[in-house]
């Protein structure tokens, strides 16, 4: 059973749709009592990190947290992978889960934002969530914010400068693209992620 | 490297897809959810489906046919036509659509293009916009400087002059939380003459979220013109898809032949 995290931020219909492509069961919930039983949870989002206060004030960031001390699967899906880190400039009283060290910031100047369309990931060797994903695969992106290249980075797209486009570590999981856009590599990733045992 | 997309375009008209020339004479063209996946498994990057005769009772068949093309469509999938309030475009992503295009009602009401980035993020809002030149004569329009280019904003299915100047509009769309531009050209629309690199230029000049040109693709070679001179971030067509003009692969092997960056294979 997925879990798909609803946080009133966007749209859910497309990943749910695409789980159940894939034979997995979906549930969506709002529900703090139903996340912290789920082994794998899936936050989405789009459009502002300051939508995941709404995270925090639901009881969810701390429903989400039990579970992944219980060693639950989570992953991340754009802003959802955001909120993995400290927190972005783009809200700055909206604190991340701080599961990567490094703050998210926009694109700089230089070149054009938001980062809308097919890009390609550089895939370094050991992921999990990115097995039988083959190197230089295209995905689709749009976002404004990005994540810089940490110790976790995993998959790396070149925007003016490399940013990351996944990042992994134990069980958590988390990617600025879009995988349920992406065609048949975003939907190995997400059978990927519904296959990993606890 | 971020590619140039190649959109197919389905318009629809009660559950048909449909497609005319320069907004009449509409011929019957097929199944939108059997055409949506063989764009998709061709290498479309996006799929677009216009409701282009919405009215109230065909409502409920748009959202179905959404909900039919969207159920095996894994890239970007955009819906449009007659969405007039934030109700509408709910039901339409409900239905399993990425992004909403609006026009007429956003020239009617600009908050209303607030009210749904702010709900579902800018990336899913659209705004399209038709425009037509004011000198359709290209060859003696004057080149597009950075402030002004003379074209007219139109709305109501390309019925209704608006007096208010492509540029103003682009912008303020833009600052209102836009995500993207879906330019039309009406005066290409339909007659595969090319696009119309100026005008489309002219808008991403001012503009920085993406700019998606459409109306006038006829050849490999339009494709070309646009994504470079015309400063195009995408490129739209749709009958010559349906005809089998065209296959989007040879399409994306002659762009990327061109050195238009493109994702290929899919």
């Amino acid at each position: 059973m997925i879990t798909v995290v609803d946080y009133h931020a966007g749209n859910l219909a497309s990943v749910r749709k695409a789980f159940e492509h894939l034979g997995c069961e979906v549930q969506v919930t709002e529900d703090p009592d139903i996340v912290r039983r789920s082994r794998h949870i899936v936050v989405p989002g789009v459009g502002h990190f300051g939508a995941t206060l709404q995270l925090e004030q639901s009881g969810l960031r701390e429903a989400i947290c039990d579970a992944l001390n219980g060693e639950a699967l989570f992953l991340g899906i754009c802003v959802g992978m955001q909120w993995m880190f400290q927190g972005s400039t783009e809200a700055p009283g909206a604190p991340g889960l701080s599961l990567f060290p490094a703050m998210i910031e926009k694109f700089p100047c230089d070149v054009k934002s938001p980062h809308v369309g097919w890009n390609q990931v550089e895939i370094l060797p050991g992921s999990r969530l990115l097995r039988d994903v083959p190197d230089q695969s295209f995905v689709y992106y749009t976002h404004s914010y990005r994540a810089p290249v940490v110790d976790g980075t995993v998959a790396k797209t070149r925007y003016g400068a490399d940013f990351s486009g996944v990042v992994e570590r134990d069980n958590v999981f988390g990617v600025q693209f879009h995988p349920e856009k992406s065609g048949a590599a975003g939907l190995t990733i997400l059978r990927n992620f519904a296959e990993l045992a606890c | 490297m971020l590619t140039k997309r190649i959109i197919a375009c389905l318009d629809c008209d009660a559950g048909r897809v449909v497609k005319g020339v320069q907004f009449v004479n509409l011929r019957d063209a097929g199944d939108p959810a059997e055409l949506a996946a063989m764009h998709a498994a061709n290498g479309a990057d996006e799929i677009v489906l216009l409701d282009i005769t919405a009215t109230h009772e065909k409502r409920k068949t748009l959202v179905d046919t959404v909900r039919r093309t969207a159920r095996k469509l894994f890239v970007p999938f955009t819906v449009g036509g007659g969405i007039r309030s934030l109700e509408d475009a709910s039901a339409i992503f409900d239905a399993g659509a990425d992004k909403i295009t609006i026009n007429s009602a956003a020239v009617a009401d600009p908050s209303l293009i607030t009210c749904i980035a702010e709900r579902f993020g800018s990336q899913a809002v659209i705004i399209a916009i038709d425009a037509r030149r004011i000198d359709t004569d290209v060859a003696r329009a004057p080149s597009p400087a950075k402030n002004s280019f003379p074209a007219e904003v139109y709305v109501s299915g390309g019925r209704k002059p608006t007096g208010c100047n492509v540029l103003d509009w682009a912008r303020e769309a833009e600052s209102r939380g836009a995500g993207e531009i879906m330019l039309t050209s009406m005066d290409r629309d339909g007659t595969r003459a090319g696009f119309d690199c100026e005008l489309t230029a002219a808008v991403a000049a001012v503009v920085s979220i993406p700019v998606i040109a459409s109306g006038g693709a006829g050849s490999p070679h339009h494709f070309v013109d646009v994504l470079r001179k015309g400063c195009a971030d995408a490129a739209l067509a749709a009958s010559i898809f349906h005809f089998g003009l065209e296959s989007i692969g040879e399409l994306k092997q002659h762009l990327q032949r061109a050195g238009v960056p493109m994702r290929w294979p899919a």
